[in-house]
């Protein structure tokens, strides 16, 4: 196990910058998930962690030691790729075996760890078959196998659910996070999927245009974006992002006026689906659409602030499209226009 | 009636498609070899006079022929030492080191590697010979004359590494453009991974690449083998099968016979018996190899 330290790492390839000078400390045993779109460097990143690539400028720290320099074979990292990477020609107990191969073990000891790893990730009946002949969720559970038997002190997953169909992903979201904590080996996993980040992760990295948007728990994430994009990025459905303006206390937005606690000048005012409550309140509007999702409902208002997406908890929807509604807003976020940074306290609820 | 057209249409558009390659396949392919049968067992000779069927010529070659076995060695020699030194080792290791190299750098030197196989055959076979020339004005003896080497003659000396080399230079760029090709096509994570599991270059040559392009090294090996068993032009444009009959190989052998020597009837026995050779080779590799495995579809996709 590991303490991990960027710093000020940077990626070019040529003119293009794909991770900007970065900054990261990921703690001894802890599991941090970069976040981000695609492109947004999160995966050149872990590369660079692996040794796959080399940073074009900063330092990259494994327990204080600079690692710039060691080859990927040497820093002793486990890692699972998108695609699983297993090996064609092998069966799955050979792929396992790999990264033994290099080490000096001793064969039997070898199998043996092997055959604990494969019990481990549950594809001890498997070791003779090729990975053809298996399943993606088998094939990805060889992969964590073989990531682990050396035993890494970190361990690098590179979208490793974004190929399993969705149960799956349910399950082995939940299995690796138990493995994880069973190991205690520092983990990081570069995802797209906002849920996989915040419900395995200790700690999450937003990133966005090879740059570190905001590093925090899922809470943070979601209730304190410190940026639009933040905002915009986590929570399904979206939040609202309705480009307003504030001038001595008083929000236009659309043709509605709030009365806005903080913030100046042109901002964008963020609400929540589920801040938006319908039935009773201060506002006016009319469902234009409306999406069943079964547990729930979301709602496409017009409204005099501009179009808003509603969220409603309930089997049943309470309201049909055509139906003239009154809702309140419970919470709301905004933030400077220019700068894109939220203001602290700033927030609009109720009519001037 | 539109039933009727349409097959009539149907017959004349078979026609069309398939027939002037029938046609060129059956003139050139199909009545060559019935000829040769036909020439291999009369008696005809640069005169072209046939005087009747005989089993003369094969009888010579299984047993009358003395010079035959040595001709064989000769081809073997030629055909494996081309092969084995050229052909599949030195092709793959210009695929390897070329793939390792930054893009441009690697294209340049595979460009490089096929400029013998573009240029003329006649022109590349001269220059051949002034590389080799025994005075001191070939390009090998000026070259070791400038260490204080005294002039070589290695086209009597030993003219089968004349040939192999000959041959070997324009035969690596072949299996070289296939194996790179090969090489690319396999996905970059595998040696990623292979990094991060602690390979090192050998290894992952060993372990990745070299199965990966199992499938076009078994080609190349098959494809090149009968190849190099029927070519002979730039043996014949630089040492002329000799000296005497040392670089003679069976190919050759055939036109020596038939061309020099005026002996047609036993020169299209003589071709007869490559075509036995070649699909005896061929059948020998082809089960070495495996081909019909490597060549079925994989049983469950991989995604």
């Amino acid at each position: 196990m590991a303490k991990i330290e960027l710093r000020g790492v940077a990626k070019r390839w040529g003119e293009v910058t794909a991770v900007e000078p970065t900054g990261l400390t990921i703690g001894d045993g802890e599991f941090v998930a970069i976040l981000g779109p695609s492109g947004c460097g999160k995966s050149t990143t872990l590369f660079m962690l692996a040794g796959i690539y080399t940073p074009s400028d900063g330092d990259i720290l494994f327990d204080g030691q600079r690692v710039n320099d060691v080859e990927a074979r040497d820093r002793n990292v486990g890692i699972v790729f998108q695609s699983y990477a297993l090996y064609p020609n092998m069966t799955v107990r050979d792929n396992i075996l790999f990264p033994l191969r290099f080490k000096n073990v001793d064969k039997a000891a070898a199998a043996r760890r092997a055959e604990d790893a494969a019990r481990l990730v549950q594809v001890h009946e498997l070791m003779d078959r090729r990975p053809g002949q298996l399943s993606g969720g088998q094939q990805q559970r060889v992969a964590l196998a073989r990531a682990l038997i050396k035993e890494p002190q970190l361990l690098l997953l590179d979208e490793p659910l974004s190929n399993l169909d969705a149960s799956l992903r349910l399950t082995m979201r939940s299995e690796i996070r138990a493995l994880q904590r069973k190991l205690g080996v520092t983990t990081l996993l570069v995802t797209h999927d906002q849920i996989e980040a915040t419900t395995m992760a200790d700690r999450v990295i937003c990133m966005s245009r090879g740059r570190i948007e905001q590093v925090g728990t899922a809470d943070d994430l979601y209730h304190r974006p410190n940026s639009i994009f933040v905002a915009g990025f986590i929570g399904s459905p979206p939040i609202n992002l309705l480009s307003c303006g504030i001038s001595a206390g008083t929000m236009e937005v659309g043709q509605a006026k709030l009365r806005a606690t903080g913030g100046e000048g042109a901002c964008v005012l963020g609400v929540r689906p589920e801040s938006v409550i319908l039935g009773d309140g201060p506002f006016r509007g009319r469902v234009g659409d409306l999406e069943p999702h079964g547990r729930e409902t979301i709602y496409h208002l017009e409204t005099p602030l501009g179009p808003v997406r509603a969220l409603e908890a309930g089997a049943k929807s309470r309201f049909r499209v055509g139906d003239e509604l009154s809702f309140a807003l419970s919470s709301t976020l905004v933030f400077d226009a220019r700068s894109t940074r939220r203001i602290d306290g700033a927030g609009a609820q109720t009519p001037a | 009636m539109r039933y009727a057209n349409a097959s009539a249409r149907q017959g004349v558009d078979r026609i069309l498609f398939l027939g002037p390659a029938t046609l060129l396949l059956f003139s050139f392919f199909v009545l060559p070899v019935v000829v040769d049968i036909g020439i291999a067992f009369t008696d005809m000779s640069r005169n072209l006079k046939v005087s009747g069927v005989t089993v003369e010529n094969v009888e010579r070659m299984f047993g009358g022929d003395s010079r035959l076995a040595s001709v064989m060695l000769v081809t073997l020699g030629y055909v494996l030492g081309t092969l084995a030194i050229f052909n599949v080792t030195y092709g793959l290791l210009l695929a390897l080191m070329t793939t390792s190299l930054p893009d441009r750098m690697g294209a340049f030197f595979r460009a490089i590697w096929f400029l013998p196989r573009m240029s003329p055959s006649v022109v590349y076979a001269l220059l051949w010979g002034w590389v080799v020339a025994p005075t001191d004005y070939g390009l090998l003896n000026q070259t070791i004359g400038a260490f204080g080497i005294s002039p070589l003659d290695l086209k009597s000396s030993a003219p089968m590494l004349v040939i192999i080399l000959a041959n070997g230079f324009i035969g690596a760029s072949f299996g070289m453009i296939i194996f790179t090709s090969a090489i690319r096509s396999i996905p970059q994570h595998l040696f990623h991974a292979a990094r991060v599991d602690g390979a090192g270059g050998l290894a992952i040559v060993w372990h990745i690449t070299l199965p990966a392009i199992r499938w076009q090294l078994s080609f190349v090996t098959i494809y090149q083998a009968l190849a190099l068993l029927v070519s002979f032009e730039y043996i014949w444009l630089i040492t002329n099968g000799g000296p005497f009959y040392d670089t003679t190989v069976y190919a050759l052998y055939v036109y020596r016979r038939a061309f020099e020597n005026g002996q047609y009837a036993y020169g299209a026995a003589l071709s007869l018996g490559l075509v036995a050779v070649g699909t005896i080779v061929s059948l020998v590799l082809w089960r070495f190899f495996d081909m019909k495995a490597l060549l079925q579809r994989p049983r469950i996709e991989v995604s």
